[in-house]
This record gives C-alpha cells, sequence and structure tokens, in this order.
C-alpha cells in the first residue's frame, strides 16, 4: 500500500497515470450529471412550499458541498506537502484552489438566485452561511493571490500551505454555521438526524448530482494537476525525454 | 413550455442552471488552455536548448 503511495507521488508516474484516471471519473460523472438534471428538472416533484424554484438545488448543493471539498484537499493537500515535503502534494493544492473559487462562486450566486423568490433578498449580511462562505471565497482568492505573488516556488508553496491550513477554521464554520446560529439558510437536510428528510424522487437525482459533480471535479483536478507537475519539472530529464519522444512520433 | 417556465420561477431556475454550464464549461477549457500553453512553453524551451548545444 505504501509502496503504491509512494509511486504515485513520484511525478512523472502520476503525469503517466492521471489521464487514465481522469477519463474514468469524467465518463461516470457526465452521466451522472445528465441524469440528475433531468430527473431534478423533470422527474421530481413540485415541492409544497418553494414550488419549482426548489429545483435550483440540483446545482446549488453540489456546488456548495464541492466548495467545502475543495478546501479541504487545499488545505491537507498543503499541510503533506509542508510535513512530508511531497512535491505532488503541493500540485494538487495549487490546482485545486481556482477550482474550489469557481464552485465556491457558483455556490453563492445560485443560493443568492434561490434566496430572492424564497427569501425576497439576494443577499443578507447577518446570515452566517452565506458570509462565511463568501469568507471560504475569498480565502481562496488569498490563496491565489500569494501564490502568485511569490516568484520562488518552494516559498509559494510553503506560505500558501500555513494560509490554507488557517482558512480550515472558516470551513468548519460554514459548516456548522446552521445548527450554531440563526439563520435564513435552511438547516442540514442530507445529514439531518434520522436521515435525509426528503421524499426520494428528489433525493435521488440530489444525490446523482452531488455525486456527478464530485466525479467531473476530481477528473478536472487530475488533468489540472498534471499540466502543473508539467509545468514544475519543465528543468527535469524525463520531461524533455518524453517531450522529444513524442516529437519524434509525431 | 411548463417545463420552460418553471411555475413562474423560471428565470430563476434557468439563469442558476445557465451559469452552472458556464462555470463548469470555463473549468473544462482553462485546464485545456493551461496544458497547451505548459507544453508549447517547454517544447520552445527545449529547442532553444538543443540549438545551443
Amino acid at each position: 500500500m505504501w509502496k503504491w503511495f509512494h509511486q504515485l507521488a513520484s511525478p512523472p508516474h502520476f503525469y503517466r497515470i492521471a489521464p487514465v484516471f481522469s477519463a474514468w471519473l469524467m465518463v461516470p460523472g457526465l452521466a451522472l450529471i445528465a441524469y440528475g438534471t433531468y430527473a431534478g428538472l423533470i422527474l421530481a416533484p413540485v415541492d409544497y412550499q418553494q414550488g419549482d424554484a426548489f429545483r435550483i438545488i440540483y446545482v446549488h448543493v453540489p456546488s456548495a458541498y464541492l466548495s467545502i471539498l475543495s478546501y479541504m484537499i487545499l488545505a491537507v493537500a498543503g499541510g503533506i506537502g509542508l510535513i512530508w515535503r511531497i512535491k505532488l502534494a503541493h500540485a494538487v493544492a495549487a490546482s485545486a484552489a481556482p477550482l474550489g473559487a469557481s464552485f465556491t462562486f457558483l455556490a453563492l450566486v445560485t443560493g443568492s438566485i434561490w434566496g430572492r423568490p424564497m427569501w425576497g433578498t439576494w443577499w443578507e449580511w447577518a446570515d452566517p452561511r452565506m458570509m462565511s462562505e463568501l469568507i471560504l471565497l475569498f480565502f481562496y482568492f488569498g490563496y491565489m493571490a500569494l501564490r502568485s505573488a511569490i516568484d520562488d516556488t518552494n516559498k509559494a508553496d510553503k506560505a500558501s500551505a500555513v494560509l490554507a491550513l488557517v482558512g480550515v477554521i472558516n470551513v468548519i464554520i460554514v459548516h456548522y454555521s446552521v445548527v450554531w446560529w440563526s439563520s435564513l439558510h435552511q438547516g442540514q437536510t442530507l445529514m439531518a438526524e434520522g436521515g435525509p428528510a426528503m421524499d426520494p424522487g428528489m433525493l435521488y437525482p440530489l444525490l446523482a448530482m452531488i455525486f456527478g459533480f464530485n466525479l467531473l471535479f476530481g477528473s478536472l483536478l487530475l488533468r489540472r494537476t498534471r499540466t502543473e507537475v508539467l509545468f514544475r519539472e519543465r528543468r527535469t530529464r524525463w520531461v524533455r525525454e518524453m517531450i522529444l519522444s513524442r516529437e519524434g512520433q509525431s | 413550455m411548463e417545463v420552460l417556465a418553471m411555475g413562474n420561477y423560471g428565470a430563476y431556475v434557468w439563469t442558476a442552471y445557465g451559469l452552472t454550464l458556464v462555470v463548469v464549461l470555463i473549468n473544462e477549457w482553462r485546464v485545456r488552455a493551461r496544458q497547451s500553453t505548459v507544453y508549447r512553453d517547454i517544447e520552445v524551451r527545449i529547442k532553444a536548448l538543443e540549438e545551443n548545444e
């Protein structure tokens, strides 16, 4: 097992195997999203309180999940890179940031679009869930700005990893904000005590969308990391040999 | 038409789905664009090195 992990952390090995894993994630991911979109928009019954506006959850909830998951990947990878000095871990963290920022932005915007007809407002500054999610977006921006402000890759990796670890506190606040404080945002639905409080006709498309988005994210992350590895290793012999052998084939 | 109207919430629902599609497509495009940029830069660098050698 450790040997497999050790091999996976090798940049040339990762570069070779990443496209295979990426395809394995992408195909079922897109299939699940296609089913989830159709079932969410057409098959799921109308919510008795929210009407058809509730269908926004099928894009809002997966985006919100990814905003947190992506940050946790970023922070854990940064921590691993910081402690064990694994180069691939820093490449993963650097690649997760723009993806996470885009899904956090999407979660905020789709949540706002949902909030307008349901709560009568696009935004509520006093709401803990909305504000902590907005702060999460700023952590992503700060992480990316810090990376790009430092020319030395090693120093940028270390400084951004520390910032990423500090931001985990905010992720915990995002997750528990609806439990700890009174919020306009609804409480936990899927992780509610006693199981998900949803009709199966609404729940299954939502689960399909969450898994589909996660798989798609995994595929995007693998490909972004692969390019990041190529960039970081651009002066190494294996990259030169790989490029030359490809040119020889074409 | 009922599907488009979404019980008078059509503008909200379709805007949310449209934005999601745009964000996913931008992510996919950025992955491909970055890949080709990095690859091209390395090719140029290797050719320059070979010419110097």
